[in-house]
């Protein structure tokens, strides 16, 4: 099983822990990972918000490179999955934009890479079957709730990502590994994403919405799959905590985490020392320290 | 509420978003799905079906100085859950492109300052540079010393990168920018 991996730049730097992680756990499932040689920022927000073109032609960059690898294209962080995503769907069904992509980058492309998420390798490609077989630690009953926010579902008609309300790919993994996956609403709430330090006011307010109902529903942890998410989620606790009187611990972790811990890896090895709401309580239920 | 004033500018508000964002404005009948849905619609002055409407009834530029605008997380919702498929949030990017394009006035925050800062990075570096951003953002609104006291705790766990990224492919992305810069003219 080969891929092209698009790490995505939060992969250097706010989410070092999810590419460590991501790259432990498909090395130790047997999955080959090649970066594209020179890949670059896929726009984010500030490129779709910003301008139209220059949303498609910054992904459609990317794009092209992993079209000459031969390769699906697989990605683990949502925005750029996303942005990946919907840049195909516009460069596939609008000539306008194709040709003005084309114009920006010299090149045509088409809109014809395959693009999927690390999820969905997990799930489709290598199955729940074979990462039993693999998983070598239990999440002994851990309770997680399973945070898909926004990027990842949605617009569902083109990322086509599990059910846009409701999804289940998370807790099907967190079921899997021996851990309970609650029910709870905030499935496919917003953190406030890329709006972290220009309204922290709109981020704080959704982000406390969102540890209340996973407070609520007892959560020992909540698995995400977006660096932005996980960012605001984990570092705003402590200004929630200040501006509420509240006083959540709770972790936020990847998905990519849990599995590596279950897979065997050490948390070292997996970037459990980067998180702001340190992940003791998960550690020890998994009971990483017992041989 | 937004207060519609009718000028000669309004049709060509509707006409540009449509252009724009490519979405057909009349399809939607009010069934305010959007706004339920919206997470910062309880935060904001304004809802999105209340911008779709102000839109019908020939709002002008007065609609780009809306909170909701600036205020908007693109967090799709609107879209997902609307009955006529209507891209709602499609409409939010093609009136922040205009308000920054009209010059409207300055929002709370300053979003499009931060898409500027992390924007700027991406085109000198190929892959954005947080600390480089945010640094830029901070000077720009002149607040340097907001929300800094996380940073020693960051570096310390190594959930920031110090240094600028390395590898990506510049000249490319810089071909980019400078095409859709051509583009967009001498006003953008």
């Amino acid at each position: 099983m080969k891929y092209a991996y698009y790490p995505g730049c939060s992969a250097e730097s706010t989410a070092r822990d999810m590419n460590q992680s991501t790259l432990a756990v498909v090395k130790a499932l047997g999955i080959d990972f090649e970066e594209p040689k020179g890949w670059t920022c896929c726009g984010a927000t500030a490129g779709h918000q910003t301008d139209r073109l220059l949303a498609m032609s910054l992904p459609a960059a990317n794009l092209t490179k992993v079209q000459d690898m031969k390769l699906d294209m697989v990605v683990n962080c949502a925005a750029c999955y996303n942005r990946m995503k919907v840049a195909n769907h516009e460069i596939s069904s609008h000539p306008a934009i194709r040709q003005g992509v084309r114009d920006a980058l010299d090149r045509d492309y088409d809109g014809s890479v395959k693009v999927r998420h690390l999820i969905e390798i997990l799930l489709e490609d290598v199955g729940l079957p074979a990462i039993n077989k693999s998983l070598k630690r239990s999440l002994n009953g851990l309770k997680v709730a399973c945070y898909y926010g926004c990027l990842l579902v949605r617009p569902p008609g083109i990322l086509k990502f599990d059910d846009a309300e409701n999804p289940k790919s998370l807790d099907k993994l967190v079921t899997a590994m021996g851990g309970q996956s609650l029910d709870w609403p905030c499935k496919v709430e917003c953190c406030g994403g890329g709006l972290s330090l220009s309204r922290t006011d709109v981020v704080v307010e959704l982000t406390g919405g969102i540890l209340e109902m996973a407070s609520a529903a007892g959560a020992d942890c909540i698995a995400v799959s977006c660096p932005m998410c996980q960012v605001n989620l984990d570092l705003r606790q402590q200004d929630i905590n200040k501006q509420t009187g509240r006083n959540y611990q709770i972790p936020i972790v990847y998905i990519t985490q849990l599995l590596g811990l279950c897979l065997g890896i050490g948390p070292g090895e997996l970037g459990f020392e980067k998180l702001m709401v340190p992940a003791t309580n998960v550690l020890k239920k998994v009971e990483v320290n017992k041989p | 509420m937004i207060t519609i004033k009718k000028n000669k500018n309004s049709r060509a508000l509707k006409d540009a978003v449509e252009l724009l964002s490519g979405v057909d404005l009349r399809v939607c009948f009010q069934c305010k799905k959007c706004s339920s849905g919206c997470p910062v619609g309880k935060l904001a002055k304004t809802r999105p079906s209340e911008i779709m409407r102000s839109l019908h009834l020939g709002a002008g530029d007065e609609l780009l100085a809306t909170d909701l605008v600036w205020m908007c997380a693109s967090c799709e919702t609107c879209s997902t859950r609307c009955p006529m498929g209507i891209d709602v949030a499609a409409v939010i990017d093609a009136l922040r492109r205009l308000a920054i394009e009209r010059g409207a006035p300055k929002p709370e925050g300053n979003v499009p300052l931060f898409n500027r800062a992390f924007l700027k990075t991406v085109e000198t570096f190929g892959r954005s540079y947080e600390i480089g951003m945010i640094t830029a953002y901070k000077l720009g609104t002149g607040k340097l010393m907001n929300d800094t006291e996380k940073f020693p705790a960051m570096l310390k766990k190594g959930k920031i990168a110090l240094l600028p990224p390395r590898g990506g492919d510049k000249k490319t992305v810089k071909r980019i920018f400078k095409k859709i810069k051509e583009s967009r003219g001498p006003k953008a």
